[in-house]
This record gives C-alpha cells, sequence and structure tokens, in this order.
C-alpha cells in the first residue's frame, strides 16, 4: 500500500546508555476477515502482521499482530541506546508488503 | 424401516436444533477455554506466576474499535535476566489472540503499548516470558459500549 506512510517518534539525540521512547504509527485499515460488506460478503482480511524494530542490525522489539489490533497500528517501545546509529523499522503486510523506514539518533 | 412416532421426530428436531445453534455461536467469539489454549500454547503448559505486570487500560471503553492498551512488566532488562516474550489475549474478542510483543536486552524497558479493538465486555490477559523461561500473568477486565470488531 503506498499511501501506508509511517509516522515516528524517535528523539535525535540521547545520552549514552539512556533508555528512550519510541512511537510508531502507520495508515492502516487492518481489515479483520470477520466484518461483511453491503452486499453480505466477509470482506477478506488485510492487516500488518508483524512490525520489527532494528538498531544497527541488531532486535529492538518485534510485535506479531493480530485482526484485534486497532486501525491505524500504534507502537510504543523502549529502547535503549550506547552508540549513535539507526532504528530500522518495518511493516509486513498480509499481501507480503514490507514499508521500511529508518531513523538516526546521536548518542553523546 | 420402523416409522417415526411424533416423539421420536420431536427429540430428533430438538436435538438438531441445538447443535445448530452451538456451531453457530462458537465461531463468533473466542471462549475463555480458548483463550486459555492460547496461552497454552504460548507457555507449554508451565506454570504461571501472578504479579509483576501493570496493564493499563480504561475501566470503561466507549468505542471498542481503539482501546489504548499498555503494559509494563518488572524487570531489569539486562543480558542475563530481560522479558522475551509479552503474550495478549482477549476471552471475548472473535478470536483470543491480540498480540505478541518480542523484545531484547535492546529494548531497556520491559514495556509495549498499542490500540486494540474489542468486542464485548472481556478480560485482557496478558503472559510474559523472562530469560529465564519463567511465566508472568496478570488480567483486567474492560467495559465495552460499542463492539469493535464489525460483523
Amino acid at each position: 500500500m503506498a499511501d501506508a506512510k509511517p509516522r515516528l517518534k524517535v528523539p535525535k539525540e540521547a545520552k549514552k546508555g539512556e533508555v528512550i521512547e519510541l512511537k510508531t504509527l502507520i495508515a492502516h485499515v487492518m481489515e479483520t476477515g470477520l466484518r461483511k460488506d453491503a452486499s453480505g460478503k466477509i470482506v477478506p482480511r488485510k492487516i500488518i502482521n508483524k512490525f520489527t524494530c532494528e538498531f544497527n542490525g541488531k532486535p529492538v522489539f518485534s510485535a506479531d499482530l493480530e485482526p484485534a489490533v486497532a486501525a491505524n497500528p500504534y507502537l510504543q517501545f523502549n529502547a535503549k541506546v550506547e552508540e549513535s546509529g539507526t532504528f530500522k523499522f518495518t511493516w509486513v503486510d498480509d499481501d507480503g508488503t514490507v514499508t521500511a523506514t529508518e531513523e538516526k539518533i546521536t548518542v553523546a | 424401516m420402523q416409522t417415526m412416532t411424533r416423539r421420536q421426530a420431536l427429540v430428533l428436531g430438538t436435538g438438531a436444533l441445538v447443535t445448530l445453534t452451538v456451531a453457530d455461536v462458537s465461531p463468533l467469539l473466542a471462549t475463555p477455554a480458548e483463550a486459555d489454549a492460547e496461552i497454552a500454547k504460548f507457555t507449554g503448559g508451565k506454570a504461571m506466576d501472578q504479579g509483576k505486570i501493570s496493564i493499563d487500560l480504561p475501566e470503561i471503553a466507549e468505542n471498542g474499535n481503539t482501546v489504548p492498551l499498555s503494559i509494563i512488566v518488572d524487570s531489569p532488562m539486562t543480558a542475563d535476566n530481560y522479558v522475551s516474550d509479552i503474550l495478549v489475549v482477549a476471552d471475548g474478542n472473535p478470536r483470543p489472540g491480540i498480540a505478541t510483543f518480542h523484545l531484547t536486552p535492546l529494548s531497556g524497558k520491559a514495556t509495549a503499548a498499542t490500540r486494540i479493538r474489542l468486542q464485548t465486555t472481556e478480560n485482557i490477559i496478558v503472559v510474559a516470558k523472562t530469560s529465564d523461561g519463567k511465566f508472568f500473568t496478570d488480567r483486567k477486565q474492560v467495559k465495552v459500549t460499542i463492539g469493535g470488531c464489525g460483523g
């Protein structure tokens, strides 16, 4: 989905060893596959089923999501930073589409 | 073939009706048993301790379409003692699973927050797994005014 532009809240700077808070949100319908449309047909399931966050290639946090996660899935979690580097975030859609984005942080 | 008496026909009819109703209802909402099965799959049937987990959920959710959920597990999150996985299930949604969070020592703090859908007034059950293979659990009930799973 091309319009699924993620929104991120990552601090630009942090102290060494600091635990920072990360917030992510991606625009997505999170169609449950249980809903019926006006003609009574079941709307097929389409959700973001996997989210991952890596820092300098090392896993920080990931989540397996079910249809019970609300539309435009929002995730908040923490990370401990020891060095400057790059956070990489990925979202995996049921149809296999992967949305990825990166954010740099300077650690003093 | 023996002809059916009126009574036999009635009994048969009632039986069919009961099976129909059960078959009709069960796929609609998860039962606490299904939620327990989901937890058992996660823990591998191991015993769970109460505590260590704090669940932040509204007591009453007017709109079940988006209910803020925040979980904090008490853990030092060091390389040899951290919370590795957090399972979230609900016992009244069409399916019990909500989400599973995977953490690492790099997470720094054993916490996760998201927004979830709730169909009805139900319990949210959280199970945390630590790196040394222990399980902790806690639950919280949310009263839901408008269900959020469509259908």
